[in-house]
């Protein structure tokens, strides 16, 4: 069921043929207890403080934080855009096969843009206004291809097509303020998959997109992913958008996954109260609008000096359900709940489900109804 | 003969409400208004309307590029929109990028000055006062904008931003400013001992609510929210949410709720309005809107949105794709806007402009084949009553429906698609 | 009409547009210089015809000179000569009986001067080559050297080096021209005698190695302070590039990092520069006054201090005229240019 994208001249570095990677279904990804730390003046901020995941050929994972959360800096670091000299990265990456924290600049310069590429949040002001979007394209494809101009530019037209731009070989050569903004997002992801990379990281796609747009740019990339069978990374806020795109979901809260699991399971059996407070707090299009949304309470951590602890502690409603001051003295390491060994949380609390189904559910009851019934149907 | 032009009120009308007769010539309904406020509007009685907008228009132009600069054409933001508020109620406006609706808001507040149209504020129309008669109402009208970063002056201290409208109103005497600052910042739920600060110190949620604070000083009477919470967390969201409906009840305000997530619209707003491309084209009570919606752009809207629960148990309900892309404002595509990306276009659609006329107790629309998703009809629905035939062209012998009328606000009668007469 | 014949049309008429406008410009100037003149309140006949003058040779003097009249048609005279050619004394009969007496200017005339007893426009026309020398001599050194230390100090941005040369450039800046020309005159001239002294050696006399190190000691002198300022700039310009969402999507595309500051980040740091450049050049075309009394340069600069202080009116009004279109037309260009190089300016 792998597609085997269009013939394409061979990868002059490692003399792989195109469409590199693992074979369907293999992980691509793995990241173990990676960790971001920016030595500042005024101390260490430690952005990412210890994540761990895997992702498979074909699947996407949603990595699903506010702002603070450390979702953007991760994805930075697995791409190894950080200034080496500002930061201090530790832990694994290992991208087919290859821990690319191990890597020299160059090796991992490589792999930026052909095994490994990323799509990003603004489209205007990730393209450069003075080139044309054409020239952009040619410019990712000939970096990691050994072609002439004119190839590479046939190669681009074809892309922009696929991402369906009309007229392509027209819109080839106009400049990025000259599109609109869902034109100029799959101009993004052209230039993305031009070099059909294993993994596609996109952050927060489509949060300055308007929503029929979003609908149209989240359909394009799930109908690519399935082409070009690449593993997906989408960070973003937004749970509706994980809802329909991942297949697993990962939260995070003060630089660490929180909550880890697939997707329909974190959503109708979340089992940690962030993801809790997450999911009550947004309004639904069809929930009960005479019920009050329920925020969480307080200001993300300070990632300077974060609460000791379960870093969502201050913040947690739920704490008084551990026994003694464990909350505060001890951080909960990422485990297995009551749901079983896919569904991972850094969390104290033992009965979850039951917490849940008592006590939160019924607070949010336009919500809570409906999960209800889904929770019972699912049974 | 194609248009069904908008017999409204008298513009002085006190109590700021269309009402339409159930009967007679549509030229008689608009002489025969009565002014007393029984606003014939399906509202709940004792509610007055607050704000009632009228044809409101707003062109930009556009100049030529030769040698004597010439204006060849307009971008058309606001075609021509009309809804009303109720006092202490919320309405929605809703529509994507490059429909009108932050330019709307600032019409509202007189940031710009219409080119057409009447904006009733309390019954009066504000929409050609000069600055100096605009300057008492600005108390009573007040925006709360998008960005919580760049709304704020960075030199200017917290207490000093929110004193602002106090000291230029001169509503309070100067020692008593202070004070009345830090109930304000309490009332928004910030520590009233903070107005020495700078807003760099604060997170994007508090700036907020600092702007929220500031919007309050003056005791004002309408709220014109412009995408309060979208530069916001989820979490934060949620609390300046509540904050705003808590304020909404406390101090019965009425808000204009400029959004584009439609979760957060309907959660706030009993009446919301989707706009495109400069019109209205639908406009109704939430459950109607949200749950029956009949204009194919808002259904085509309520698709796209991403839904939490229905992907939850896997399934991706069936979309209603839109292509291409919104057509520019500047030479807007001829009879409805919208047909361009519409499924069910049809000829009459190029020729004749859809009215936005009720056709329910709250809930109008603007298409000529208003329909439940999935169920529209294959006729034009309006088109007698407009005295055309179905393809758009006049047709001689037929008399437009009379009481067919556009106006802001629900009246007590509407026009029935299913039996094409004037219902109750 | 099609797509480039629309684009030139709008291109030309902007041309035409912004030339109009210009003319608008040197117009207005013309007549707020001669009334600032002539607000001065010094009688400039009696100051052209010298110490020792008697009322009726002042008169004679004023009538030669177009003096007596009153100001605004002075002005429409000066008009006049600037497009026809003019004649001094502006009298047919005389010109009739006695042609040898009249000096004829050919048009555009920018007047006489009878201070120099030549027109204005052949003092300027000797005075320009040194000017120009020296305005592109100090123009590649501070364009070169801005350049190449701000971006030195973008890229090494919080080290050493890069507070080293803001440093540096602070004091440069801090430290006025003549300072820093009679520092240089005195120092690498005489003292250490690294150069000959400085003497504007043209091209035929001196050959073109006459004629650069002729230039090099007032270049330089008008060059630093210059040069610290764009060194400044240039910095900031390419640190704030550097942070910029198309830089990491360069980086994101696995670029080598020198096509990613050339390339990119240079490209968009340079524009503004280039225009400023720009401006900053058509001015020190109007004459670096300092400089060239320092070194004593017979540029525009020079003229242009002797002008006034002997009261010359037409060697005045035609000296700011000239440095007026420069500055215009180094405006214009300066637009298109911007056009040129960034997409988002050319409106339809």
């Amino acid at each position: 069921m792998t597609q085997q994208p269009t013939e394409r001249p061979a990868d002059r570095s490692t003399g792989q043929p195109a469409g590199r990677g693992a074979p369907s279904g293999d992980i691509v990804l793995e990241v173990h207890d990676l960790r971001v730390h920016f030595p500042t003046n005024d101390g260490v901020v430690k952005a990412v403080d210890g994540l761990d995941f895997t992702l498979a050929r074909g699947k996407t994972l949603g990595i699903v934080g506010e702002s603070g959360s450390g979702k953007s800096v991760s994805s930075s670091a697995i791409m190894g855009l950080h200034n080496p000299q500002r930061t201090k990265i530790s832990g694994s990456v290992v991208l087919n096969g290859v821990d690319l924290l191990t890597l020299s600049e160059d090796q991992m310069r490589k792999r930026r843009g052909r095994d490994v590429a990323m799509i990003f949040q603004d489209p205007l002001s990730s393209m450069h206004p003075y080139y044309t979007v054409g020239n952009q394209i040619v410019e990712a494809y000939r970096v990691h291809n050994d072609v002439s101009k004119r190839q590479a530019r046939a190669r681009a037209i074809e892309m922009l097509a696929r991402v369906g731009i009309p007229q392509p070989d027209r819109r080839v050569d106009d400049y990025p303020h000259q599109f609109s903004g869902g034109m100029r997002q799959r101009a993004m992801i052209a230039m993305g998959l031009i070099n059909d990379p294993g993994l596609l990281i996109a952050d927060e796609p489509t949060t300055a997109l308007d929503v029929t747009v979003q609908a149209q740019i989240l359909d394009l990339l799930q109908d690519l992913q399935r082409e070009f069978d690449s593993a997906v990374i989408i960070i973003t806020h937004d749970l509706g958008v994980v809802a329909e795109m991942a297949d697993d979901v990962l939260v995070m809260y003060a630089g660490r996954g929180v909550e880890y699991g697939p997707c329909k399971e974190i959503l109708t059996h979340p089992e940690m109260p962030y993801t809790w407070g997450l999911l009550s707090s947004v309004p639904d299009v069809q929930g009960d609008t005479a019920v009050k949304l329920v925020p969480i309470p307080g200001n993300p951590p300070s990632l300077l000096s974060p609460p000791s602890g379960c870093k969502f502690h201050p913040r947690c409603q739920h704490r008084d359900k551990v026994p003694g001051d464990l909350c505060r003295t001890e951080e909960p390491l990422l485990v297995a709940g009551q749901r079983g060994p896919g569904h991972t949380k850094r969390c104290h609390i033992a009965n979850p489900e039951d917490i849940y189904a008592k006590e939160v559910l019924p607070e949010v009851e336009g919500v809570a109804e409906a999960m209800h019934d889904l929770v019972e149907e699912s049974k | 003969m194609n248009e069904v032009t908008d017999e409204s009120t008298s513009p002085d009308a006190s109590s700021g409400t269309a009402t339409a007769t159930g009967t007679g010539a549509p030229g008689a309904s608009g002489a025969s208004v009565a002014p007393e406020p029984s606003h014939g509007d399906g509202s709940t009685p004792g509610r007055r309307t607050i704000l009632e907008v009228d044809e409101l228009q707003m062109y930009f132009p556009v100049k030529s590029s030769g040698i004597i600069r010439r204006t060849i054409a307009h971008v058309q933001a606001v075609d021509g929109v009309s809804f009303e508020v109720e006092t202490g109620s919320a309405l929605g406006l809703v529509g994507e990028s490059g429909c009108g609706k932050s330019t709307t808001g600032r019409l509202i507040t007189r940031l710009l000055t219409p080119t057409a149209g009447a904006i009733r504020f309390e019954g009066r129309d504000i929409a050609k006062l000069s600055p100096r008669e605009l300057k008492p109402l600005r108390r009573d009208i007040q925006m709360i904008f998008q960005d919580p970063y760049t709304s704020l002056n960075p030199r200017h201290t917290v207490g000093s931003i929110v004193a602002a409208p106090l000291e230029i109103h001169n509503v309070v005497p100067k020692k008593k400013i202070l004070s009345r600052v830090q109930e304000l910042l309490e009332i928004v739920g910030l520590n009233p001992e903070h107005y020495n600060r700078y807003p760099n110190e604060f997170s994007g949620g508090q700036r907020q609510r600092i702007g929220i604070a500031r919007a309050l000083t003056l005791n004002p009477k309408l709220l014109v929210a412009d995408e309060p919470v979208s530069a916001l967390d989820v979490s934060i969201q949620a609390q300046v949410i509540n904050l705003l409906q808590d304020l909404q009840k406390e101090f019965d305000i009425s808000f204009l709720f400029i959004a584009h997530d439609l979760a957060v619209v309907r959660h706030f707003c009993p009446e919301v309005a989707v706009m495109y491309l400069g019109k209205i084209v639908e406009v109704a009570d939430r459950v109607t809107l949200y749950n029956r919606p009949y204009h194919p752009y808002t259904q085509a809207l309520l698709s796209a949105v991403p839904d939490v629960k229905q992907a939850a148990i896997g399934g991706r309900r069936d979309r209603v794709r839109l292509e291409g892309d919104v057509p520019s404002p500047i030479n807007p595509p001829s009879g409805c806007r919208f047909r361009t990306r519409c499924p069910i276009a049809q000829d009459i659609c190029a020729k004749v402009i859809p009215p936005l006329l009720q056709i329910g107790p709250r809930h109008k629309v603007a298409c000529h084949f208003a329909g439940e998703a999935g169920k529209h009809p294959a006729q034009p629905v309006f088109s007698r009553a407009l005295g055309v035939d179905e393809n758009g062209s006049p047709e001689p012998g037929v008399t437009p429906v009379p009481g067919l009328v556009e106006h802001p606000g629900f009246a007590d009668t509407w026009f029935d698609i299913e039996s094409q007469k004037m219902g109750s | 009409m099609p797509d480039t014949a629309r684009k030139v049309v709008s291109v030309f008429a902007y041309v035409v547009r912004r030339v109009l406008q210009g003319l608008v410009l040197l117009l207005v100037m013309s007549l707020v210089t001669f009334l600032l003149f002539f607000a001065a309140g010094t009688n400039p006949a009696r100051v052209s015809c010298g110490k020792n003058c008697s009322p009726a040779l002042q008169k004679q003097t004023a009538k030669a000179l177009g003096y007596d009249q009153p100001v605004i048609v002075q002005w429409g005279q000066f008009l006049q000569g600037v497009v026809k050619g003019r004649d001094y004394p502006n009298d047919p009969a005389l010109k009739k009986a006695h042609p040898e007496l009249i000096a004829h200017c050919a048009a555009p005339c920018l007047g006489y001067s009878r201070v120099n007893n030549e027109t204005v426009n052949t003092l300027v026309k000797d005075a320009i080559p040194v000017t120009a020398s020296l305005a592109w001599m100090a123009f590649l050194i501070w364009i070169g050297g801005g350049i190449l230390f701000g971006v030195i100090a973008a890229l090494r941005q919080g080290t050493v080096v890069d507070r080293g040369i803001v440093g540096i450039s602070l004091l440069l800046y801090a430290f006025p021209t003549f300072f820093t020309g009679l520092f240089l005159y005195e120092f690498v001239a005489i003292k250490w005698q690294l150069v000959p002294i400085p003497n504007f050696v043209s091209i035929g006399d001196g050959g073109v190695g006459g004629y650069l190190v002729g230039l090099l000691l007032p270049g330089f002198t008008l060059a630093l302070f210059t040069m610290a300022g764009y060194v400044r700039m240039t910095r900031a310009f390419v640190i704030e590039s550097m942070g910029e969402d198309y830089l990491r999507t360069a980086n994101a595309k696995g670029l080598a990092p020198r096509r990613v500051l050339i390339k990119h980040s240079m490209r968009a740091a340079l524009t503004p520069l280039v225009t400023m450049a720009g401006l900053d050049l058509a001015v020190l075309l109007g004459g670096a006054i300092i400089t060239e009394s320092v070194f004593n340069y017979d540029g525009l600069g020079k003229l242009q201090i002797s002008a006034v202080q002997n009261l010359d009116l037409p060697l005045t009004v035609g000296i700011v005229l000239l440095l007026a279109s420069f500055v215009v037309i180094a405006n214009i260009v300066v637009d298109i240019l911007y056009a040129v190089i960034d997409p988002r300016v050319r409106v339809g």
